[in-house]
């Protein structure tokens, strides 16, 4: 292709950033996913005790709303990739982006909240 | 005087993407049946993500909460969305380890594509299996 490197032609590296972090905020679930289920396995009480004691401790308080903050971004992408691909209405794609953020910000202020509240 | 161009050129074929009609006949590979499944589960964890959060908000909240957790997922339709949740996170990881793979340049040819999508489901499907036995109370 013959392309001025000079001249950052529009939209260059558009997307490779939110490609990248997809697969980031990937790899750190599946961490967190492994972390869980051996915090899961090591705690042999399965009722409500156990449960809320794998929670109790401020490191994995941090590190579960760590992981749902991932999970949101993840899932940010993923959606947005969706609505770019199906919607091709701009003000509806733009509605439904919106509320995309809109949701999953309001999400993760929920899961802090039940985090915290343990 | 120059002699009128003895044929036309041919209409030029349109090229248009395939339809919703057309879905039933295309005949997906089982790398594409893999990707297009990541997609819809993936978008299945999106909007089941509030009822993951109110099931999540139950467990914790305290011991009586917990137990009416316990009492909500008696239910045979809550025992089928439990299972839908299940399979979805189990295909949506399995197959994303293996596009994460791919990445990375790792079994990019056609017959190791192939095999890695067939394994994506080998390992997901009986996993899936497993939890809606698990959910179903058959495993005890």
């Amino acid at each position: 292709m013959n392309v001025n490197r000079r001249r950052a032609p529009v939209g260059a590296h558009y997307g490779l950033r939110e490609w990248l972090a997809q697969r980031i905020t990937a790899v750190l679930l599946l961490l967190y996913l492994i972390v869980l289920a051996g915090a899961l396995a090591i705690e042999g009480r399965h009722d409500y005790e156990g449960w809320a004691a794998i929670f109790t401790p401020q490191p994995m308080k941090l590190l579960s709303a760590l992981a749902f903050a991932a999970l949101c971004y993840h899932a940010w992408i993923g959606v947005r990739d969706v609505w770019m691909d199906y919607i091709h209405h701009t003000g509806l794609r733009l509605a439904l982006l919106t509320l995309t953020v809109l949701w999953l910000l309001y999400c993760l202020a929920w899961c802090v909240q039940i985090l915290w509240s343990v | 005087m120059t002699n009128p161009p003895s044929s036309r050129p041919a209409a030029r074929p349109t090229i248009r993407n395939i339809g919703f009609a057309d879905l039933v006949h295309y005949r997906l590979p089982i790398p594409g049946l893999v990707s297009i499944l990541h997609r819809i589960s993936g978008l299945l964890l999106f909007l089941l993500l509030p009822l993951l959060l109110w099931l999540f908000d139950l467990s914790l909240s305290s011991d009586r909460s917990f137990d009416q957790l316990v009492a909500v997922c008696q239910g045979t339709l809550a025992r089928l969305v439990l299972v839908a949740l299940g399979w979805a996170l189990l295909h949506h990881a399995s197959a994303g380890v293996r596009f994460l793979l791919l990445d990375l340049h790792l079994g990019t040819d056609k017959p190791a594509a192939r095999r890695s999508s067939v394994v994506v489901f080998a390992v997901s499907l009986p996993l899936a299996l497993l939890f809606a036995l698990f959910v179903f109370g058959v495993l005890g």
